[in-house]
């Protein structure tokens, strides 16, 4: 894609090969906008193993990804979301309240229910956001920050604000158990990751939430039906939180209505460092993983250089503007 | 080079208002400019003109500072200048007028015009004071404009004359105007007109970039052509004619063409519309459509021509009526009932409506019909659609290097033609077209023109809509005159222009066209 056209080097080559070379070398705008992201985490992460020890060991890697699991699995899905031309701020309370629910039903119903259940919620929550987006013509960004409130309030009302908690092995296995060193959890991410990359580069549905992002109008007029895309990619986050609310419960044994209050915000931070548009039309998945790992690696490298634990917040705020800015000013300079 | 140009015509003591020499631009590796030497003589109307692509409005935009050459001169009275960006143009006198207008839809025309540069007193706006400006500048340049009217609700041509006075208001002495007339109509082209002759007499500089050659031989003193990026000449518009100018934008070889209707039987109706009504937009419309058919729509911006289109695709929602294609009702409540029903429809603004500027051009021309390239689980097939792409940009001539190119950087008639290609992976049996050569340069409507005839040879039933009456008269087999909502006139082929004009425009209009 960014390659030279062919024919270039060959006739640099005889005549003027020191006209051709600087051009050849020239990083223009677009790349750092589109590769940006790779360059900054490949420099952090040979930063980080050069100077410490641990952090090259596989424990250490498998670590990070285990623990940024439930981030990696929203954040993947609400790029869809954000591609279509839109946003989902309650993707945390929907955390919060699958979590609650995974733990509820497990108990009263027993764990294959509790397995199952967060799914089907995630989906009602999904589908919740989609109507008000395109029934109502609730703009996204007002319409999910209302039913996270509602979430929340569901998920504090079903545990009474208590910590539930089941520790039956087979409800645990999902967030402990692992097929040699790598855990369940880490397993279904990158499952996860790699299925919607698939389905957002590849598919028909993937060009329809890109055509809806990026010109609602003309995707109409090419015979789209725009809300339906809408509504998908918001109940494709919502089964989404499902699955990482259910990780969750499964890896700590218990629901917490407390818990994902970040993580939406996390999750949107995460695909806006990977490049992706927040105003729709431009970007991918695997943007978004590079993204998470990005904020991971701020995270663990910090720790293992032992910077001190409240300052951490700060580093990693400064790092996500100055990793958008760059990204929006190479914007700015391409256009 | 550029100094043998330079040293030549320069009068020491009248130095031109604007000069450049030597001015490159490139695109990734493709020149956009090459070696440009210009002189713009101050309080002149100066027209760039050449085929899309040819350059015009890159060196309109780097003469005001909305892009950076990557070498040469510039110099602003004898003094040499780079502007760092538009705004450092604008504070030396010099002004954009984009193609895509720069105000603050909910405002009011004076809050635009004076935005920025409100007069104030301690840091509030002075009301008084802003209005007695505002009436100062509109009696010095003759302009009537509802002062106090948002502008997102003016028409485009009133808009641009509230860019004009803005640009004016804030002591421009050289205005760039990029394509101002391309999305306008003939009345509002007249108005324009009457602005850039008031604007040369009060002794601004007009930098006028425009494909359209009656434009530029009217309103010009001074005509550049540009071809391939390079200055073919600089020469006197008294000079020139329209048909001077196409031999020079495309060298000798290429002649304009005309597009001849074909003669052709007419066959069974294809589209039948019978009792459309849409609130006071549209009044019980009904018209039939046969195969190979050519109707030509003419009428005012208003008049209820695009909203009919538009209802017809499913686009607007209909109250009443019914459409019938190839003799079937079809139940078209949505853009995608017909596609189904086999209607294509080309929107009036390719740019809104009809394209994806950030994808690249396979997807865009493959979106409507994209199931049909891809498996049965809904994976889409890239090397089917990379076939398709190819052979479309091979069809219809468009200048792409490749079917990944970003759909953006494509010239505005090259667009155009994706947009096209995008309702042809199909036959439709019936094309919309509403304003098909909007903004293209006068080879890429040849071959819209000829693209027309030839979809009409294969029997698929045509709407035309154009806001230019020789348009639909050169293509048409019959023309319907559409005011107020409702169906007013009906013509034969070759009716006589100025019929259609009465019947499209009342009976005041031909005047002020014909002046």
């Amino acid at each position: 894609m960014t390659a030279d056209p062919p024919g270039a080097a060959p006739i640099a080559e005889p005549a003027s090969a020191d006209a051709a070379a600087p051009r050849r070398l020239r990083i223009r705008a677009e790349h750092i906008r589109d590769y940006g992201v790779l360059v900054a985490f490949a420099v952090l992460f040979i930063a980080l193993s050069l100077g410490s020890a641990p952090f090259l060991s596989s424990s250490n890697l498998l670590n990070i990804l285990y623990e940024n699991a439930p981030l990696g699995i929203i954040a993947c899905a609400v790029t869809l979301v954000v591609v279509a031309g839109n946003f989902d701020l309650s993707l945390g309370a929907q955390f919060a309240l699958t979590e609650v629910c995974a733990v509820e039903i497990a108990i009263h119903w027993g764990v294959g229910f509790g397995l199952v259940t967060p799914l089907v919620v995630g989906a009602g929550c999904g589908l919740v956001n989609g109507l008000l987006r395109t029934k109502l013509r609730v703009n996204s960004f007002l319409a999910t920050l209302a039913t996270s409130f509602v979430y929340v309030g569901a998920a504090t009302a079903i545990s009474g604000g208590l910590l539930l908690s089941e520790s039956s092995n087979t409800f645990l296995a999902l967030g402990r158990d692992s097929v040699g060193s790598v855990q369940y959890s880490v397993i279904v991410f990158v499952a996860l990751a790699a299925l919607l990359q698939f389905v957002l580069a590849r598919t028909v549905f993937g060009r329809f939430c890109y055509a809806v992002g990026g010109n609602r109008d003309a995707a109409r007029l090419s015979g789209i039906r725009v809300d339906r895309i809408v509504i998908a990619t918001f109940v494709i986050a919502g089964v989404a939180a499902g699955i990482a609310g259910l990780i969750e419960a499964s890896t700590t044994g218990s629901g917490n209505s407390n818990d994902g209050t970040t993580l939406a915000l996390q999750a949107i931070a995460a695909v806006a460092i990977g490049g992706t548009s927040i105003f729709g039309g431009v970007g991918s998945v695997w943007r978004t993983v590079v993204g998470v790992l990005f904020l991971a690696l701020i995270t663990n490298g910090m720790d293992l250089l032992s910077v001190n634990s409240n300052l951490q917040p700060i580093v990693t705020g400064v790092v996500i503007v100055a990793a958008v800015a760059i990204s929006s000013l190479a914007t700015a300079e391409g256009a | 080079m550029p100094g043998s140009e330079a040293g030549g015509g320069t009068d020491v003591r009248h130095p031109a208002h604007i000069r450049l020499a030597g001015i490159v631009k490139s695109y990734g590796g493709k020149r956009a400019l090459d070696d440009v030497a210009l002189e713009i003589t101050a309080g002149t109307v100066h027209a760039l003109v050449g085929a899309n692509g040819a350059g015009k409005s890159t060196l309109g935009k780097i003469i005001a500072g909305a892009i950076r050459p990557d070498a040469g001169e510039m110099y602003l009275d004898g003094q040499p200048v780079r502007w760092a960006d538009p705004h450092d143009a604008r504070r030396h006198g010099i002004a954009l007028i984009a193609q895509e207008l720069a105000l603050v839809p909910h405002l009011s025309v004076m809050q635009n015009v004076f935005l920025g540069i409100e007069p104030r007193r301690i840091g509030l706006v002075a009301r008084q004071r802003l209005a007695r400006q505002y009436g100062e500048l509109v009696e010095r340049w003759g302009f009537k404009l509802d002062r106090d009217a948002p502008v997102g609700q003016l028409r485009l041509a009133d808009q641009q004359m509230v860019e004009i006075l803005r640009a004016v208001a804030t002591g421009a002495r050289a205005i760039v105007m990029d394509e101002p007339t391309s999305s306008l109509t003939h009345v509002e082209i007249e108005t324009l007109r009457t602005m850039v002759h008031d604007l040369r007499r009060g002794g601004t500089t007009i930098v006028y970039v425009s494909h359209f050659l009656d434009d530029v031989v009217e309103l010009a003193d001074t005509i550049s052509v540009l071809r391939d990026g390079r200055l073919v000449h600089t020469v006197p518009a008294a000079e020139e004619t329209e048909a001077s100018l196409v031999r020079a934008m495309f060298g000798a070889t290429v002649e304009a063409q005309r597009a001849e209707t074909p003669v052709r039987a007419p066959g069974a109706v294809v589209l039948e519309v019978r009792g459309l009504r849409r609130g006071r937009v549209l009044r019980d419309v009904s018209l039939s459509i046969r195969e190979g058919e050519i109707v030509g729509l003419a009428g005012l911006v208003g008049s209820g021509r695009s909203e009919l289109a538009r209802a017809i695709f499913g686009a607007d929602h209909a109250e009443a009526g019914t459409i019938s294609v190839d003799g079937v009702e079809r139940r078209v409540q949505s853009p995608r009932d017909a596609i189904r029903a086999g209607i294509a429809f080309v929107p009036e603004s390719r740019k809104h409506d009809g394209l994806f500027m950030e994808l690249s051009l396979g997807p865009n021309t493959t979106i409507a019909h994209v199931r049909s390239i891809a498996s049965k689980i809904g994976v889409v097939k890239r090397g089917a659609e990379r076939a398709h792409a190819r052979r479309l940009i091979t069809e219809h001539s468009i200048a792409a290097p490749s079917p990944a190119a970003k759909l953006s950087t494509l010239s505005g008639g090259n667009q155009q033609k994706v947009l096209f290609a995008k309702w042809l992976f199909r036959r439709p049996r019936v094309l919309l077209l509403d304003e098909p050569t909007r903004g293209v340069d006068v080879n890429a409507r040849a071959a819209i023109h000829r693209l027309i005839n030839d979809l009409a040879g294969e029997g698929v039933a045509i709407l035309l809509i154009s806001s230019e009456i020789e348009e639909v008269l050169a293509l048409a087999h019959r023309v319907l005159v559409i005011a107020a909502g409702a169906i007013t006139h009906e013509f034969a082929a070759d009716p006589p222009l100025a019929d259609v004009m009465e019947a499209a425009f009342g009976v005041d209009a031909p005047e002020a066209i014909g002046a």
